[in-house]
């Protein structure tokens, strides 16, 4: 279901996908959660992944930066076939893949001053000659809580810990991020907010994005494309209006 | 005979854990920091726990065993009696006990909770390595500081002794902790400080790897931190009767 005018945006930027994936095939025992999936991210885009609970989409963006291990198919991140770099080269690939947990995952034993100096102290040369306070105020403001930089992560509300954890992703200023069901959990209102949050984000850090989620709201106003994950493969793609007036029963589910 | 392949099974993966271990342990980066910070907390939180349970240790064992020796006339020989059975024995296995269960079931319960947060994950996407991390600081400073904790207990529960010997016996200081290192040798002395290395190691590497690998959800932490409990406290046992065995052929 790619249409002409995606296919001109591709072709127009010219450029190799960011993220590519080809065959990709993933069980747990006789759970066959991914059964050939494909995808390509391309610079500067919002591609949105829409899928049932329990279709693989977090388990996609795990293989993605390999905290799983796929059984088949080919994974290409910034032209590096993730499944043949060593531990080091996994790494350097890693700082320019940031990811947003579903539960933003902050380490709760330190202050939100030290979540986001953690990455930075270990990859210092992502700050270059900028000096590392500056960078963790300027960050805290791009998401709008600078008032939190000595708290702990048990005194911050679900919206903030996702801000924070964005901040933290942002900290090493990466090329790609995924996002693991970014709105999950929250409020309508802190929802919205944090759909602002990723389109600002993307406008200023200019970042392309995966987004997995199952909040069409939100896919409608973040979605550049949009993907269906069903049955373990990549059902439709096209834009949210596109999927959205399509009359294949599988997609219109979605929808209702 | 299903539970005994199990154990072993276990052990086994413990043992993959510890070599890990042993490879990323001179892989850089060296997080000298944590590892200061993880030495203070092992020592900080067990301390008061460990100088109580030493003194009471020196206490008791004086108090029971005087009016038997008083028995045979060889109260004199009290300060040397108590001095050898809890520097060789008794100091560093009590000890190391209380440090399985505090301080393995604390790591255990830590990194699993970290775990099931996606905390290590987290560690993992930011490039980061969470076992050079989290596990190689805190092996490190257990196998440090439960030996720094053996000392601090002996040297207290030797005092606890002195303190009935000098109420009941009239002895003093002097006299009692002269006897104390006239009779202690290099053979009660090295052996003993070897093992609780070997028990510090085993309460780290078992809290660390019931953890780092536990299963996901909450019933999965605190399986961690009771295994870690349980399956450090056998090692100790183990490890304590090999130590004997290896002294006593080689000493």
């Amino acid at each position: 279901m790619d249409t002409q005018a995606e296919k001109d945006q591709h072709s127009s930027s010219s450029a190799d996908p960011m993220i590519s994936i080809r065959n990709l095939h993933k069980s747990f025992g006789d759970n066959n959660v991914l059964r050939g999936f494909n995808l390509d991210l391309y610079d500067g885009e919002n591609l949105v992944i829409v899928g049932k609970s329990g279709s693989g989409k977090s388990v996609l963006l795990k293989c993605i930066v390999r905290l799983t291990f796929p059984d088949q198919g080919e994974i290409t991140v910034l032209g590096k076939d993730v499944s043949l770099l060593d531990r080091e080269e996994l790494d350097e690939l890693r700082v320019d893949v940031g990811f947003l947990f579903q539960g933003s995952a902050l380490y709760d034993s330190m202050t939100v001053r030290e979540n986001l100096q953690f990455p930075v102290r270990r990859h210092p040369e992502r700050i270059g000659d900028q000096d590392l306070e500056e960078v963790i105020q300027r960050t805290l403001a791009s998401v709008g809580l600078e008032h939190t930089v000595d708290l702990m992560p048990a005194e911050l509300s679900g919206g903030m810990k996702r801000r924070i954890a964005l901040a933290r992703t942002l900290m090493l200023q990466p090329k790609i991020i995924l996002y693991d069901e970014p709105t999950t959990g929250l409020d309508p209102i802190t929802s919205r907010e944090i759909v602002q949050l990723i389109l600002d984000i993307q406008r200023e850090y200019q970042t392309a994005a995966l987004i997995i989620t199952h909040d069409l709201e939100a896919a409608r106003i973040m979605a550049n494309r949009m993907i269906i994950l069903t049955e373990g493969i990549d059902y439709a793609r096209g834009s949210f209006q596109e999927l959205a007036q399509s009359d294949d029963p599988q997609i219109q589910a979605f929808f209702k | 005979m299903e539970a005994f392949r199990s154990f072993f099974e276990e052990i086994g993966r413990i043992t993959l854990f510890a070599v890990r271990f042993f490879r990323e342990v001179f892989r850089p980066p060296f997080e000298f920091r944590e590892l200061l910070y993880q030495c203070f907390l092992v020592g900080n939180k067990s301390v008061a726990l460990v100088g109580v349970t030493g003194f009471i240790m020196g206490l008791v064992l004086t108090l029971q065993t005087r009016p038997t020796m008083e028995d045979f006339g060889a109260e004199a020989y009290m300060p040397s009696m108590v001095a050898i059975s809890i520097v060789r024995e008794i100091g560093p296995v009590v000890t190391a006990l209380i440090c399985a269960g505090k301080i393995g079931s604390s790591i255990g319960a830590e990194l699993g909770s970290m775990k099931v947060t996606e905390q290590i994950d987290a560690m993992e996407v930011s490039g980061t390595n969470p076992f050079n991390y989290l596990v190689v600081t805190r092996v490190l400073a257990t196998t440090l500081m439960v030996p720094m904790l053996v000392i601090f207990a002996d040297t207290i529960a030797l005092g606890g002794s002195f303190l009935i010997e000098n109420m009941k016996g009239q002895v003093t200081w002097q006299l009692y902790f002269n006897k104390v290192f006239q009779t202690l040798t290099f053979e009660d002395l090295v052996p003993a400080t070897i093992k609780t290395f070997f028990f510090g190691f085993a309460i780290g590497i078992v809290g660390c790897y019931k953890g780092y690998t536990s299963d996901k959800g909450t019933a999965g932490v605190g399986r961690a931190a009771n295994s870690a409990v349980v399956i450090a406290s056998m090692l100790l046992f183990i490890i304590d009767f090999m130590a004997v065995v290896i002294a006593d052929i080689f000493i």
